[in-house]
């Protein structure tokens, strides 16, 4: 597994490196390079937008850690302590206007190498200019607090229940941080990529189907 | 037996496990041991008596499913609601990282069952993104999409108008609307195999194309569906005990809406004209005339006529889509990623095709062992991530889809409409009755296997 923007060199079925396969067909994947950062200009209203953050955040290049345009969405990734703020401007400032939050969910990069493995992804929309924008914010397993952004969307607050929940992720200032989807007794965060999908194997027709997660697995 | 105070204990103080009096506890729990009931109840604090706690559902008829209403009641006044939620958690976003990008669609198809063709839509315009495919999507891909999705569309709001009915008394609507809602499926089996959860839409296409007589039979539901649109407007839009019930009840004005994220018929309701198939298209929506159905009262009446007047715009795309279906391809060209499977009917039903199991066993070798790694192992997808939202029958549907390159997803997340839009339930329920509880929720329309997923 890789960070959402890296292609490493992966293993075929039969533990040959690259393509490995016979038929050509895994040969064929274009992989993606590592986004570490999208250079400038960025295209479209992106160079627009960063500007308008850039004037109207003063501590721009302190807070987000880089940029990524990616398949013409555009990722802002930002240091955690700054996310409130950042939402904040995006939502107020007259030539943003990210009005609406889409929702907050977790991604897991279980082997992330700097060891922020726990990303929060936030999906902003402007309605104003018809703009999608997304946040991310990275935290390791061991401090995954992040500041809450309910005060400024009070839609985040299930969102940010959910990926507590699921992924551990603490939202410091949330108005009640429980487990919404799981039981409240619940031990462990499910969707983390080193808990265990389980599940019990199947017979059909005599044979046995393992449980998904044990099963081979190509990639 | 005496009368005085003392043959009943207040356990105000008492070690009681379950009458304790703590701050966020159940309030004075009295144990009565006899005496006159007057007397007790002359002794409760009167501005405490009428307050009652009550768990509605999860397993309420008019809860929509399993959701778990806890209210806060002052005599018949709501005090304070809580949705509980979390009955129908079935973990269909994990399972979907331990499948490949094809069967992932069979997962998230049973998330929002009232609109799984919508689910899939999302997921796979995601997975197109990823692969760079956006632009080579057949014309024909996009106008059946279109086509299913609106007639989805419209069977999903008769749902809503059949049980929503049903909660408050409009039995006759519940009949109804099934009634219609059943031809629509009739003809999504007819294109899809399946009443629901139809996994038809997959990356790159659509599983497999029209058959003969459908575009007919859609073209014979088309006249009878605008028909029993008026009927339902006849029957209840004057109704004085359906006007009675709804208007004026669960209000949710646009700045509400806007804050608590709510979108779809609920913010077209309240007065703000956001349809994401007119102000972000996709698939061509662009190109299809049809209106934005907006209200501005912004009660649950106003999204009752939303709702019935959204189907009478969704016949319109229908009927367009229907004439711009050209014959050609349902899948991209790439054979990387195009399903290579050919469907069949045979007579134990819908699978391969054995012309093409012939073909390619027969005359192919590299054939086949493309078709075997395809179907094996999947295609695999650039790493990145995407969010291609849409507009479902409840709002703004998307799929959150994160690839780390591999086969099979990384990190699928749903943002499903239904799940924003139940955060609205005490904006639209405190300080009402609790009868007007059944209506305001039935009017948010939440469908529980997309809140809970």
């Amino acid at each position: 597994m890789t960070s959402s923007d890296g292609g490493e060199t992966r293993r075929d079925i039969f533990g040959a490196t690259g393509s490995g396969d016979t038929s050509g067909f895994g040969g064929l994947v274009v992989r993606a390079p590592r986004l570490l950062s999208s250079p400038k200009p960025y295209g479209g209203w992106f160079d627009e937008a960063t500007g308008a953050l850039e004037s109207a955040y003063p501590n721009f290049d302190g807070v987000i850690e880089r940029v990524v345009v990616h398949r013409g969405e555009l990722t802002l990734h930002v240091k955690r302590e700054a996310i409130a703020d950042v939402c904040k401007t995006l939502r107020d400032d007259p030539a943003l206007r990210f009005e609406m939050c889409s929702g907050v969910s977790g991604v897991d990069y279980l082997d992330d190498p700097t060891g922020r493995r726990l990303h929060a992804v936030y999906h902003l929309l402007s309605m104003t200019f018809r703009r999608r924008l997304r946040l991310e914010v990275s935290v390791t397993a061991e401090d995954p607090h992040i500041p809450s952004v309910t005060a400024v969307y009070p839609t985040a607050n299930w969102h940010e229940r959910e990926t507590w929940d699921f992924f551990g992720i603490v939202f410091d200032g949330h108005p009640a941080l429980t487990r919404i989807e799981m039981p409240d007794d619940w031990p462990g965060h499910p969707q983390r990529k080193d808990y265990p999908l389980g599940g019990v194997p199947v017979e059909y027709k005599g044979a046995t189907v393992p449980p998904p997660d044990e099963r081979r697995s190509y990639a | 037996m005496s009368t005085d105070s003392e043959t009943y204990t207040s356990t105000y103080e008492s070690s009681d496990p379950y009458g304790g009096n703590s701050p966020e506890g159940e309030g004075r729990v009295f144990t009565v041991g006899g005496g006159d009931w007057d007397d007790v109840v002359d002794a409760v604090d009167p501005d405490t008596s009428e307050r009652i706690v009550v768990n509605m559902g999860p397993q309420h008829p008019s809860t929509h499913g399993v959701l778990r209403l806890v209210l806060e009641l002052e005599g018949e006044t709501v005090t304070q609601i809580r949705p509980v939620i979390g009955y129908l958690h079935t973990g269909i976003e994990k399972n979907m990282e331990y499948r490949n990008w094809v069967q992932a669609v069979t997962f998230i198809t049973r998330c929002d069952y009232l609109s799984p063709l919508f689910n899939e839509t999302t997921y796979c315009l995601g997975v197109e993104r990823l692969l760079g495919i956006e632009d080579q999507i057949p014309e024909r891909v996009n106008v059946l999409r279109v086509l299913v999705l609106e007639l989805q569309r419209i069977s999903s709001h008769l749902v809503w108008l059949a049980t929503g009915g049903m909660e408050i008394g409009a039995i006759t609507m519940m009949l109804l609307g099934f009634r219609e809602r059943e031809k629509i499926l009739l003809i999504l089996e007819m294109i899809t195999g399946l009443r629901m959860n139809h996994a038809y839409i997959r990356p790159g296409g659509v599983a497999q194309d029209m058959p003969p007589g459908a575009v007919d039979a859609i073209r014979e539901f088309i006249p009878d569906m605008y028909k029993r649109i008026d009927e339902y407007e006849d029957l209840l839009s004057a109704n004085p005990i359906w006007l009675a019930r709804l208007s004026g009840v669960g209000y949710l004005d646009t700045s509400s809406c806007m804050q608590l994220g709510v979108t779809g018929p609920l913010l077209r309701a309240s007065g703000f004209a956001w349809d994401l198939r007119k102000e972000m298209p996709v698939m061509g929506y662009e190109t299809y005339d049809f209106n934005v159905v907006t209200e501005s009262a912004g009660d649950c009446y106003a999204r009752y006529l939303v709702r019935i007047n959204e189907m009478r715009e969704s016949l319109k795309i229908v009927e367009q889509a229907l004439d711009r279906l050209r014959p050609g391809p349902t899948m991209v060209e790439d054979k990387k990623i195009a399903w290579p499977a050919q469907l069949a009917l045979g007579s134990d039903g819908l699978g391969n095709s054995l012309d093409h199991i012939r073909t390619i066993m027969g005359t192919s070798m590299e054939a086949l062992i493309h078709h075997f790694k395809l179907v094996t192992e999947g295609f695999r997808v650039p790493a990145g991530q995407a969010y291609v939202p849409i507009e479902s029958p409840r709002g703004e549907l998307g799929a959150h889809v994160v690839s780390d390159g591999g086969t099979r997803p990384h990190r699928v997340h749903l943002r499903d409409p239904s799940f924003v839009n139940l955060q609205a339930v005490p904006a639209v329920s405190e300080g009402g009755m609790i009868s007007d509880v059944v209506a305001a929720v039935a009017s948010i329309d939440p469908v529980m296997g997309g809140v809970d997923r």
